[in-house]
């Protein structure tokens, strides 16, 4: 395999890193249901990256992004489904700040 | 080479701007933009339709059902923004720190990854991958949307007491 | 016949959905009958070894499933449990509409579930695995009041992460290997052993499987999910929910291609015993009659993990025994916990007492429960215990194997708490009026207590006809 292959791996693993950690303290720092959803979507962008680039390397390009049209499929319905489930908690409580929805306790 | 330096740098930039920014709408834009430049990107390492697909469908409906939930949701105030500014900066200040730490520490770091290419010759065309071999994902397929559309009936219907 | 399992569910509810008068209620008996139909063509199927079933439906659709010992396990398991949530839906949740389209998302769970034990690809399996899990978000907010919202979004806050984890592992198993097929990453992974990104994307995976199975450290999210659930989706959810798309997966993919090296066997028992030990402790201390039932399911869990991390085939058999017996006797209770709430409205057990006169069947099938929990002869928990035990014994896990003995005397004190504080004792002010359940919830108490009674008599039948082969699968 060659040195150009390896080294456009790794840059591209390096800025998918990155997203990760930028995704991860998007949820962990945020008092608002929905900044958490924006963190979880930067996070599978990043994992998507990650598989197009893999198959990219070994040439697997069918496989790739095969994989990638099906998790668009399913990110969508868990956008929908996550959407409707903040709808409910606000319709109850009037609010989706993270620190008025202390009702159940861990 | 530097194509690919500049573009996963705009990303780079963009998705610090969406989680840092205050309002919710912006951070949304935010996403948007992301969804965009991946699919630059991924337009650019020869995966055409997934790079459509991404452009369609994250670009454009993930980003009208988030505008969609927003509306429905918050009501902000001014007092509310300034309060929200005050949290912000005191907050999300040591994300561009970490940031950048990591930037360093990762570009010192040069693993040897021993990728092996693989043997057999794998099928070239996406369509036919998909249509011929995975039949089973797209099954799956119809019956997420299935649920999907379960999840919209069940979830998003106001109830008649 | 095994693409019928899935395609059969999806034409019913296909079917049920047509804008046809009184079809709504069609709905309970044709799931019921379905799961019904799934239990005896699991229980009678001829299979013993994991190979390629070729059927007519193959010339349309080129559907790859896979039929073995331990998948015929888990689809008996999984029928069971659902006609069991059938029954208590049928009777906990009073407007038509939301039960039809609970039963309809019961269904839609169901056929991921029945997917993902029957794959032989990565990636399909991750996306059946995903099917199973929203379907259970929708099934947990279907009231759509507070507490089911809070804890459906606390569990799809732990499941996306799980999610990411396992997609960055397939990435990363792109990389080495030419497709996502079982046999073909076994092929690779046994070739090249030391590799760093094939620890690396086993070791993701596996924990994004220790979320979604609700272990030590990440087995917050399961109280949480399963006391605010509605009863039917508790008994669904804790009956096989968690234990398929999370402890089978597990399982499934050690003896498919993750391979047992040494420090992954370590890591497993250990994980395993902290479970257990954290599950019983944090379970003494509940006054939520389902909390208390969730903090045991991750006890028990933990010890399915400890037995698979042992890497024997007696451990094997031993830890896929206890998956089925888990699931009977976890969802045994959790209906317990639904008849209960149904008579009371509340699950607080202080608010309990002495509602074995006035329950009686109820507060039979829950000690017969118990026992079987606590692993008491002759029920069912007793012999997968036991074998656990044996089998951490043989291998030379002395110290584990006592770690197991002991946590048992933990679950029977917990366990005695419950029983203690609800149904035995003094009858509560207030609670004279309280009438046991009427017949559509008896119903699955008394057959699931009866599986367990049979399983546990039975059990050199059982071992023959499903234990025996189950170890055979354990090819190293």
């Amino acid at each position: 395999m060659s040195i150009g292959m390896e080294q456009l791996f790794w840059l591209y693993s390096i800025f998918v890193i990155l997203l990760f950690i930028c995704g991860t303290y998007c949820i962990l720092a945020t008092f608002n249901l929905i900044r958490a959803l924006i963190g979880i979507e930067i996070l599978i962008k990043a994992a998507t990256l990650l598989i197009i680039v893999a198959g990219y390397i070994t040439k697997n390009m069918a496989l790739a992004q095969a994989i990638v049209i099906t998790l668009i499929v399913i990110e969508v319905v868990f956008m929908v489904v996550a959407s409707g489930i903040i709808l409910g908690l606000f319709r109850h409580h009037n609010t989706i700040d993270t620190r008025k929805l202390k009702d159940l306790k861990g | 080479m530097t194509i690919d330096y500049i573009l996963l740098t705009i990303l780079l930039l963009a998705v610090i701007w969406t989680v840092m920014t205050i309002r919710l709408i912006r951070a949304v834009v935010g996403l948007a933009i992301v969804s965009v430049i991946v699919s630059i990107i991924m337009f650019r390492l020869s995966s055409d339709l997934a790079a459509v697909f991404e452009l369609s469908v994250c670009a454009g409906l993930i980003s009208v059902i988030f505008i969609t939930t927003i509306s429905f949701t918050s009501r902000v105030s001014k007092e509310r923004l300034r309060i929200r500014r005050k949290e912000r900066l005191s907050k999300f200040w040591a994300l561009p720190i970490i940031i950048i730490a990591a930037i360093i520490i990762l570009s010192r770091y040069h693993p040897s990854l021993n990728i092996m290419l693989t043997h057999a010759v794998p099928e070239p065309d996406v369509r036919k991958v998909l249509w011929n071999m995975r039949h089973i994902d797209l099954m799956g397929q119809v019956i997420i949307l299935l649920v999907g559309v379960f999840g919209v009936v069940v979830l998003f219907k106001e109830g008649r007491k | 016949m095994l693409s019928a399992l899935i395609l059969v569910p999806f034409l019913v509810i296909i079917f049920l959905n047509l804008p046809l008068k009184g079809l709504r209620k069609l709905a309970f008996p044709t799931a019921a009958g379905l799961s019904l139909l799934q239990i005896i063509f699991a229980a009678f199927y001829p299979a013993l070894f994991w190979d390629i079933q070729r059927d007519f439906l193959s010339t349309f659709f080129n559907f790859r499933f896979s039929f073995d010992a331990f998948s015929q396990m888990m689809l008996i398991a999984i029928g069971l449990v659902l006609f069991v949530s059938l029954f208590v839906a049928r009777f906990t949740i009073l407007d038509e509409l939301k039960r039809f389209y609970f039963v309809n998302l019961l269904l839609l769970a169901f056929i991921g579930m029945n997917a993902t034990v029957m794959m032989q690809d990565l990636f399909s399996l991750y996306l059946f695995l995903e099917v199973t899990a929203i379907a259970s978000f929708i099934m947990i907010s279907i009231h759509k009041d507070k507490l089911g919202l809070e804890g459906a979004f606390k569990y799809l806050l732990l499941s996306a992460f799980a999610t990411v984890l396992m997609l960055s592992s397939i990435a990363l198993m792109l990389l080495f290997s030419p497709s996502l097929n079982f046999a073909v990453i076994k092929a690779v992974v046994m070739g090249s052993p030391g590799s760093f990104i094939i620890k690396l994307s086993i070791g993701l995976f596996l924990c994004g499987l220790l979320i979604k199975s609700g272990l030590f450290p990440f087995h917050w999210w399961l109280p949480d999910a399963y006391s605010a659930a509605p009863s039917a989706a508790s008994v669904f959810l804790a009956g096989i929910v968690t234990k398929t798309v999370g402890v089978y997966v597990l399982m499934r993919l050690f003896i498919s291609f993750f391979g047992y090296v040494g420090y992954l066997q370590q890591v497993l028992m250990f994980i395993g015993a902290l479970s257990i030990i954290t599950g019983a402790l944090l379970a003494m201390a509940q006054s939520d009659f389902k909390r208390m039932l969730a903090y045991s399911s991750i006890s028990q869990v933990g010890y399915i993990i400890l037995a698979t991390g042992c890497a024997t085939p007696l451990a094997f058999a031993a830890a896929a025994f206890h998956l089925f017996n888990h699931a009977n006797f976890k969802s045994l209770l959790f209906v317990n916990a639904a008849c209960v709430e149904k008579r009371l409205g509340t699950t607080n057990m202080q608010e309990m007492g002495g509602l074995g006169a006035k329950m009686p069947v109820t507060s039979i099938t829950s000690i017969i429960a118990m026992l079987s929990t606590a692993g008491i002869p002759p029920f069912s928990g007793f012999w997968s215990k036991f074998l656990i035990v044996l089998a951490l014994y043989a291998a030379g896990n002395y110290f584990y194997a006592g770690l197991a003995l002991l946590a048992s005397i933990l679950t029977l004190a917990y366990l005695l708490t419950l029983q203690r504080k609800v149904f035995f004792g003094q009858l509560k002010a207030g609670l004279e009026g309280i009438r046991e359940v009427g017949p559509g919830l008896i119903t699955p108490q008394v057959v699931l207590a009866l599986v367990i009674i049979f399983v546990g008599i039975f059990f050199p039948v059982v071992l023959h006809n499903f234990i025996l082969p189950l170890q055979n699968i354990f090819i190293k």
